[in-house]
């Protein structure tokens, strides 16, 4: 019976990793598993990629992507770039914010504060559409939760441009690359080499501006990821401990009845 | 089982409260006194951590509540409010969330035990049927609750549902059309099923201690199958029990705490992150992985009223399992044929859940369907048969006779 126990519990509880990861097979290339440092067990965000991952947003993603479930103050907590709070400050007032009715029921302008969300390119989904050739850029808050294969998926899209192979037909205004399913995205390659000036003296390549907005990303869906692992750890050691203890009072409860 | 009561009040207070509501009296019976077969291995520590995963559900879901708002425009924000910037909420929706899939996988291994264990058959018929209505409650609460946070899985994965109901004659589409409360899956249906999902888990915790009460009055069925027959057989539940539940329970709570805190969104859908958008349909319509071996059930039916009537026929099948089973023996230690069909149940099983998340076509498709014809020849054909044509092996005299023979063969000691 114990092995046959064993076998049936093991079968059921690979039984939901295995189905959920079988799902995501499609027509679609499979992008690489990339090293990224906030995987595993200790995972941990580097805060210099962070700050240039937020760099390649504004200049380039931001243009057409909003992020709307992010504001400015995020940019300083703990966990994320953690941009001092002045540095925020300032950031945010780059930004031209709508506020109001102020007391004569007019709307007015004003600089941004750290309490306001990031400034939408669009004001809404038509506008977009009407720029972007018909295709909605979708906001990227949670872009790498929403997408199964997550930041390594993201990750891929963004390097994986490639020329469409011979016989197949691009509409104007679409892409080739074989990450996307079906092959064809309304997205031009955004990145190109030394496309952001790095300040920390770090190189633009496509791959690193890549891991550096993708990093980013991976914060903005996740900001409590460090936070989570680091109490999620002391957590297991924790139950482990106890595990232990009750186990070996068990042992003694119920060493007159073995 | 239900002898006499032990408990002896031991000051004025509790001798005041025993004789106007004997609580404790009831409590020291069903939980401290209560006499337990000795013998009962760690498929029986699963009834506990079900208990701990329902407390779980309704604690952080009562929690969740005070933050989330159910209206189309604003649940998926409020989710990602409760993610964001409520205290700990990341850990509180995480909690919830793959507590509702911790408390399946522990609700399959106490079905699973109780199919081989025989627990269903008499006395114990009304205790199983409780519990497979507990089962059904849990399905529709996680049905629901898998609509609230707005996704487009969440939308979806309603339409797909409810729009079963349109599969009734004559007044199916009357039914979808009431259960929605508009002629799609839309604001009032997410209101309602908010409000649903906030009563079933006080149902089911109702249905629970009828489910427990059940049990204390027949008493617990045990590996060997066999009833209780001298206090020899027994131990108080407090400490033996207690004490092996709640070691049980810490393993479980490793795994859980595995899930929560390194992989929270394994068991989930991607599609349910980006909010719901009826005019977006997801290339692949999948429910949570603990719904799947019904959805394969119900797209390997051609028609979509036979796929309805062979879903829910999956699930009612169970209620009448008791009378299925001819055979009188109760475990399957000592059934040696049953113990391999039982295998090959579970495994079918297993293989209709990887189906149901594969795309309804080609040689998926048949698969599906073979293994559907199998799920029910299992109770229909083979369940009915085996009690008739199998041999059962011999069975131990008591269970304590069990575990220590040698102790039998010299009873004067």
């Amino acid at each position: 019976m114990n092995r046959l126990s064993a076998l049936v519990f093991s079968a059921l509880l690979t039984a939901g990793l295995f189905i959920t990861g079988a799902e995501a097979a499609g027509d679609a290339k499979h992008p690489e598993a990339i090293d990224w440092s906030f995987k595993g067990l200790f995972g941990t965000y580097d805060r210099d990629s962070l700050r240039r991952g937020y760099k390649v947003y504004t200049e380039v993603c931001a243009s057409c992507h909003s992020m709307n479930q992010l504001r400015f103050r995020n940019l300083s907590q703990p966990g994320g770039p953690e941009f001092t709070a002045p540095e925020v400050k300032a950031i945010a007032a780059d930004f031209t914010v709508e506020d109001g009715p102020d007391d004569y029921g007019d709307m007015f302008d004003r600089p941004g504060l750290p309490k306001d969300g990031f400034v939408n390119p669009f004001p809404n989904v038509q506008a977009a559409r009407a720029a972007n050739g018909g295709a909605y850029p979708p906001d990227l808050s949670l872009i790498t939760k929403a997408r199964s294969g997550g930041p390594d998926y993201i990750y891929a899209l963004l390097t994986g441009y490639e020329d469409p192979p011979a016989g197949m037909k691009m509409r104007d205004g679409l892409y080739y690359n074989p990450y996307m399913a079906g092959g064809k995205i309304a997205m031009a390659a955004p990145l190109l080499e030394e496309l952001v000036e790095y300040t920390d003296g770090s190189a633009a390549s496509v791959e690193q501006m890549s891991y550096d907005v993708v990093t980013f990303l991976n914060w903005a869906a996740e900001p409590e990821l460090e936070e989570r692992k680091q109490t999620g750890f002391m957590v297991l050691i924790y139950l482990t401990v106890f595990a232990g203890l009750l186990f070996f009072s068990m042992r003694r409860i119920w060493a007159d009845k073995h | 089982m239900s002898g006499e009561s032990t408990y002896q009040p031991n000051n004025g207070f509790t001798k005041w409260m025993d004789t106007r509501l004997p609580l404790l009296r009831l409590a020291h019976d069903s939980f401290v006194d209560y006499p337990t077969p000795k013998n009962l291995n760690y498929w029986w520590t699963f009834g506990g951590i079900l208990t701990f995963c329902l407390v779980t559900q309704i604690i952080t879901g009562i929690i969740l509540a005070m933050h989330y708002t159910p209206h189309v425009d604003h649940a998926f924000n409020s989710v990602e409010h409760i993610m964001r910037n409520v205290n700990h909420g990341w850990l509180i929706r995480y909690i919830h969330a793959n507590g509702a899939s911790m408390f399946f996988l522990a609700v399959y291994i106490h079905i699973f035990r109780g199919m081989y264990y025989g627990s269903y058959k008499a006395p114990r018929e009304v205790l199983w049927i409780l519990g497979v209505i507990i089962y059904l409650l849990m399905m529709a609460a996680a049905f629901m609750g898998y609509v609230l946070p707005w996704g487009q899985m969440s939308l979806w994965g309603a339409t797909v549902i409810t729009n079963l109901f349109g599969a009734i004659p004559l007044v199916g589409d009357s039914i979808a059309t009431w259960l929605w409360g508009g002629f799609s899956v839309d604001n009032p249906t997410l209101n309602r099923f908010f409000s649903l999902h906030y009563l079933i888990p006080f149902l089911i915790f109702g249905v629970v201690i009828l489910h427990i009460w059940a049990l204390h009055v027949p008493g617990n069925n045990n590996p060997v199958g066999i009833s209780v027959k001298s206090e020899q057989d027994t131990v108080p539940f407090h400490p033996y029990y207690t004490v092996k539940d709640g070691f049980a329970l810490v393993v479980f709570m490793i795994l859980f705490s595995y899930f929560v805190f390194f992989a929270p969104n394994v068991l989930g859908h991607a599609d349910n992150y980006i909010p719901a958008n009826p005019l977006v349909t997801p290339a692949h319509i999948v429910p949570e992985w603990y719904l799947l071996p019904f959805y394969a059930i119900l797209r390997a039916v051609p028609d979509k009223l036979g796929g309805v009537i062979a879903m829910v026929g999956a699930i009612f099948i169970l209620f009448v399992l008791p009378w299925l089973d001819t055979s009188k023996i109760r475990s399957a230690r000592y059934r040696p044929l049953f113990k391999q069909f039982f295998l090959i149940f579970v495994v079918n099983c297993l293989v209709l859940g990887y189906l149901g998340a594969m795309p309804a076509e080609g040689v998926y498709i048949t698969l599906a369907r073979i293994c559907t014809i199998y799920y029910f020849a299992h109770f229909l054909i083979i369940l009915p048969l085996l009690g008739l044509v199998e041999k059962p092996r011999e069975i131990p005299e008591s269970i304590s006779a069990s575990i220590l023979p040698e102790t039998a063969a010299s009873p004067a000691e």
